[in-house]
């Protein structure tokens, strides 16, 4: 049988790039925001449009049509917020066969503004449709947050634990001027903000915003060619597991995480959670990240509420995590995974301005689709 | 302004028992015969060993507070706060339902692993919704 660690820093990004702005952008519409970062990304890898042969994004159809491309391979994985990190794995695959030499890999989310976008959610017949929507679950603050309590019960996890996070990570969008969500807040103020779904606060929440991010993928051979550092691939991890919150097998455990997408990448990449320089594990609340740092074995089951309250993550501390500011308070345009790489890539290339984190040589991006549904992983390296 | 209207299910040829035995009154779940195990939501196989050796039986309608939402803002449909809740049914499955009864829900009112008991909501001739309450 094949061995993933025969890919292990086979494949690098060689061009990363978001779109101009993010935030609130209702003069472009889904398909400009891919568009705009495809282009940004090609030419951050000095190349032209016409260069790529394979094409990664959740509508490759429809973007190789609006692109004018032709790519000879192309991924459709569409796993909600993870998919991303998904491309990439299989983008590595595609390279090391052949089947493209030169990848892009795009996101593009009229997330806020809804310009050029299509409906959203399935009918009355759906298993979402009559075994949750009676229940008047109303999107992610109502299902997402869904298995929380029953986290809190098993290990004594508290809402001032869960309101660190959000302190730890705005700490770090001061620093990024792109942020959009840039004062500091205290644990006070995350509990004193409005209530959305208890235990979730407004500041529990991430934001809803438009933007777009994209990427270029090459063999590690023609990686040194490129104007920028090459950001390796040294292991990747993906996996599904439910679709709605109500069939989670663990409401405790990240499973995807804890028996799939963690032990591949760390094997295939033959390194540990101690070798992790920093982090980017996707908030799209104040708890997603708790649950990756337990089920990826950063800390024991239970321990991460503490780990969070002591600002191990925060500017300053030992782990670095979320340095964009994440979903909480940089962005979030409703499948954010592709900016986690954005940043990862920009710390590992030593592009991160003000939040830049020195010394850095490892970067772990981890991510969620849909309610915990699936996850991906990924392991990145700047050496 | 009009509230719209609560989303109601429409069954499938894989569900319709469940459903029906609801308009009965009867909380009717499927049970593996090879590995035991009841499991929810309804298929025709067990998702835990993948056998198609499985059974309707009709349970008890007891079960536990697993773990819960109050929903602040939400459905239009609803009038907040109200509770959204993963009951673990003494048989074993677990399910998303409504905890109702309970006037201006809070923590402090929904300790977790509370028992509860099913309440059949007779939402119109078509269409029966279960919903618990504590014990």
């Amino acid at each position: 049988m094949a061995d993933s660690t025969a890919l292990r820093h086979k494949t690098a990004i060689v061009g990363a790039a978001e779109t101009n702005t993010v935030g609130i952008l209702p003069d472009h519409s889904m398909l400009q925001l891919h568009a705009e970062s495809a282009f940004n990304a090609v030419a951050d890898a000095g190349l032209k449009m016409s260069d790529i042969d394979g094409l990664a994004c959740v509508a490759p159809a429809q973007v190789s049509e609006y692109l004018g491309i032709m790519p000879r391979w192309v991924d459709g994985t569409a796993v909600g917020g993870c998919s991303f990190l998904i491309h990439v794995g299989h983008a590595a695959a595609a390279i090391a066969a052949g089947y493209a030499d030169t990848v892009l890999i795009t996101h593009g989310e009229s997330g806020r503004s809804r310009v050029g976008v299509g409906g959203f959610g399935g009918g009355p017949s759906t298993i979402g449709g009559q075994f949750e929507a009676p229940y008047g679950v109303a999107g992610p603050p109502t299902m997402f947050s869904v298995p929380i309590v029953h986290h809190m019960k098993t290990f004594g996890t508290t809402e001032e634990q869960l309101a660190a996070v959000s302190v730890a990570t705005r700490a770090w969008a001061v620093k990024n001027p792109r942020a959009m969500m840039r004062d500091p807040i205290t644990v006070d103020d995350v509990l004193a903000s409005r209530l959305i779904a208890w235990p979730l606060h407004l500041l529990n929440c991430c934001l809803v915003t438009d933007g777009g991010g994209a990427l270029v993928m090459v063999s590690e051979e023609r990686a040194r060619d490129f104007p920028k550092k090459p950001v390796y691939l040294l292991g990747r991890g993906e996996n599904t597991a439910h679709q709605g919150i109500s069939s989670m097998r663990d409401m405790a455990v990240w499973s995807g995480a804890a028996e799939i997408t963690g032990p591949e990448a760390f094997r295939m990449a033959g390194l540990g959670p101690k070798d992790m320089d920093h982090a980017m594990f996707y908030d799209a609340f104040s708890h997603t990240p708790m649950y990756a740092l337990e089920a990826l074995g950063f800390v024991g089951p239970g321990e991460s509420g503490p780990y969070f309250a002591e600002m191990h993550t925060a500017p300053g501390g030992d782990f670095p995590m979320n340095t964009n500011g994440g979903g909480l308070s940089y962005t979030h345009t409703g499948m954010y995974g592709m900016f986690a790489i954005q940043e990862a890539v920009a710390q590992l290339r030593g592009e991160a301005g003000e939040r830049q984190v020195d010394g850095l040589e490892t970067s772990i991006v981890h991510a969620p689709g849909g309610m915990f549904s699936a996850t991906a992983t990924l392991i990145l390296a700047n050496q | 302004m009009q509230k719209p209207p609560r989303p109601l299910p429409q069954a499938t040829p894989e569900t319709k028992e469940y459903w029906d035995g609801l308009k009965r009154h009867e909380l009717r779940i499927q049970r593996c015969s090879d590995c035991s195990q009841f499991y929810f939501f309804p298929r025709p196989f067990c998702p835990n060993c993948q056998s198609q050796n499985v059974q309707w039986q009709t349970v008890s309608g007891k079960g536990t507070l697993h773990s819960y939402v109050i929903a602040h803002r939400g459905h239009p449909a609803f009038d907040t706060p109200y509770v959204i809740a993963i009951v673990q049914l003494d048989e074993g499955a677990k399910m998303m339902t409504n905890i109702v009864g309970v006037d201006d829900p809070t923590a402090a009112k929904l300790p977790a692993d509370a028992p509860v008991q099913i309440v059949f909501d007779d939402v119109n001739e078509n269409v029966t919704l279960p919903q618990f309450k504590l014990v």
